[in-house]
């Protein structure tokens, strides 16, 4: 009996010093919302910024733009929202959610990626080969990459052809992953994706021209979640920096204030 | 000739009602529920037909393997759906186990598929099929069986003149928990499923679709629709249930 009651004190010290041990943190934390076409490039951007602020927490949360817009309307507890339409964070502000203005932070690009055959030399008017069976693009109904998928195949006058391939991911992320796992087998996808380490070693890409499409200018705002939160200040302001603009160039997003 | 006369009826019914259908339902939420009910009907078929024998062995054997297939049966109680879409997908996919036998059969690949919905389901829902079953057939004594027996009766005969009427509510548990667990299925359709118009895109994902594109009028009524049909099918089931249960 004293032996179990021993244990149990143990137990209990250890847990309370471990909750101790989660509370007596000092620094802030920050959780972002991020358009899944950020994956890659935002890890590499919150490391760099973990490197100078030990003691702080930052979670990144990934998915689709018009998702994270809704949730933040139903007050989610988001600090930052890295859209990758400027428009949804644009209505945040009209609507007082937002505890900033929207920061312009890159302009995206759409691209023909695919591991099974030679994209470099792939164009829109190819996906209409009957080889190709699926082709994946993010859902044009709230994903603003399927939405620019959807205007460049309208404006090339493939829509019609090939509407009966399509496959829609609920987010861009999900449509790249489609063609990875040989499922589809072209996928129409964020070129910073297509750059990632883990697709590019898989498959080459081919560049959509930007003509075809509305621009993809990606905007962020901190949230009125965040209006105290300076850790979500500094963040804003870390990502107007040297260091992340050249992740982002390297990424493929076209910076503000800079020519393509 | 009947299945056109209704076919028919149905159809100036909703022709009838089509102004207030248009203004609660496009063609693709309506479309999105029919695939529902369709696939759910196929996969209920498809359960009752391969859940009928794995629930009566699991009910009358004693041996070793009971316990493991049992468990087998059970795992997508417990199971995230998303372990099983992830699966199903890898293995559906050109270079899983499936998909080579699918490719060789000549079918082509089953994700983004109604067929590849199908088969997902019936393992999803497999659980909520056999279990009723496996409960009826065991509440059936085994003196009833013997008697069965010495009266000449051959298996085939015993389990239709016999298992099958004493087993009806069981039949009938299974059929509506199957049908309704599939039309409430969303984690694996989301997975595998491309979300295409009229072949995977059922009336879960259609609602997720609204929401995320802030389309909460279209939502609420497919939602209402939904919480009354779940409502509808489970209530009679209920109700006789507890009768039986006061007798």
């Amino acid at each position: 009996m004293r032996v179990v009651s021993r244990f149990a004190a143990r137990v209990l010290i250890f847990v309370c010093l471990f909750v101790m041990g989660q509370t007596a943190h000092a620094g802030e934390k920050i959780t972002i919302a991020a358009a899944a076409d950020l994956k890659f490039a935002l890890d590499e951007i919150v490391v760099l910024f973990k490197s100078t602020h030990l003691a702080d927490q930052i979670e990144t949360i990934y998915g689709s733009s018009g998702k994270f817009h809704t949730q933040i309307q139903q007050g989610a507890p988001y600090d930052l929202y890295f859209s990758a339409d400027i428009f949804y964070p644009r209505t945040l502000e009209a609507e007082g959610f937002a505890a900033s203005k929207v920061q312009l932070y890159a302009v995206g690009r759409i691209v023909l990626w695919s591991p099974s055959r030679d994209a470099s030399a792939l164009t829109l008017s190819d996906l209409a080969d009957p080889g190709i069976q699926k082709i994946a693009i993010a859902n044009p109904q709230h994903a603003p990459y399927g939405k620019r998928a959807e205007e460049a195949l309208k404006a090339t006058g493939m829509w019609e052809k090939i509407q009966s391939k399509l496959v829609y991911g609920e987010n861009v992320a999900q449509a790249a992953q489609f063609v990875q796992s040989g499922n589809a087998q072209v996928g129409i996808i964020a070129l910073s994706l297509a750059l990632s380490p883990e697709l590019a070693k898989q498959g080459d890409y081919a560049l959509i021209l930007d003509k075809l499409y509305q621009p993809l200018e990606q905007g962020f705002i901190i949230t009125r979640h965040a209006v105290d939160n300076s850790l979500a200040r500094e963040f804003a302001r870390f990502m107007a920096g040297k260091d992340v603009r050249a992740i982002m160039a390297r990424y493929g997003f076209v910076l503000p204030g800079e020519a393509k | 000739m009947y299945v056109q006369s209704w076919h028919a009826m149905a159809l100036s019914c909703l022709a009838k009602q089509n102004n207030i259908m248009e203004s609660a339902f496009s063609a693709a939420d309506l479309s999105a529920v029919w695939l529902a009910f369709k696939l759910a009907t196929v996969v209920t078929v498809i359960l009752l037909l391969i859940g009928t024998p794995i629930a009566w062995c699991l009910a009358r054997s004693r041996s070793w393997w009971k316990g493991p297939v049992s468990a087998v049966v059970a795992l997508p109680i417990v199971l995230p759906p998303t372990v099983l879409g992830f699966y199903l997908l890898v293995a559906m996919g050109p270079n899983g186990p499936l998909g080579h036998l699918t490719q060789l059969l000549g079918i082509g690949l089953l994700p983004f598929t109604f067929a590849g919905l199908v088969l997902a389901s019936v393992f999803y829902s497999l659980p909520f099929v056999v279990q009723p079953l496996q409960n009826a057939f065991e509440a059936i004594p085994e003196r009833v069986l013997e008697t069965a027996a010495t009266l000449r009766a051959s298996v085939l005969d015993t389990f239709f003149s016999v298992v099958l009427p004493l087993a009806k509510p069981g039949f009938l548990t299974a059929s509506v928990l199957g049908f309704a667990h599939t039309v409430g299925e969303f984690g694996v359709v989301l997975m595998i499923g491309g979300n295409i118009p009229n072949h995977t895109r059922v009336v879960s994902v259609q609602i997720y679709d609204h929401v995320e594109a802030m389309e909460y009028a279209q939502a609420h009524w497919l939602s209402a629709g939904m919480l009354l049909f779940a409502f509808l099918v489970l209530l009679p089931l209920y109700s006789f249930s507890s009768k039986g249960r006061r007798k």
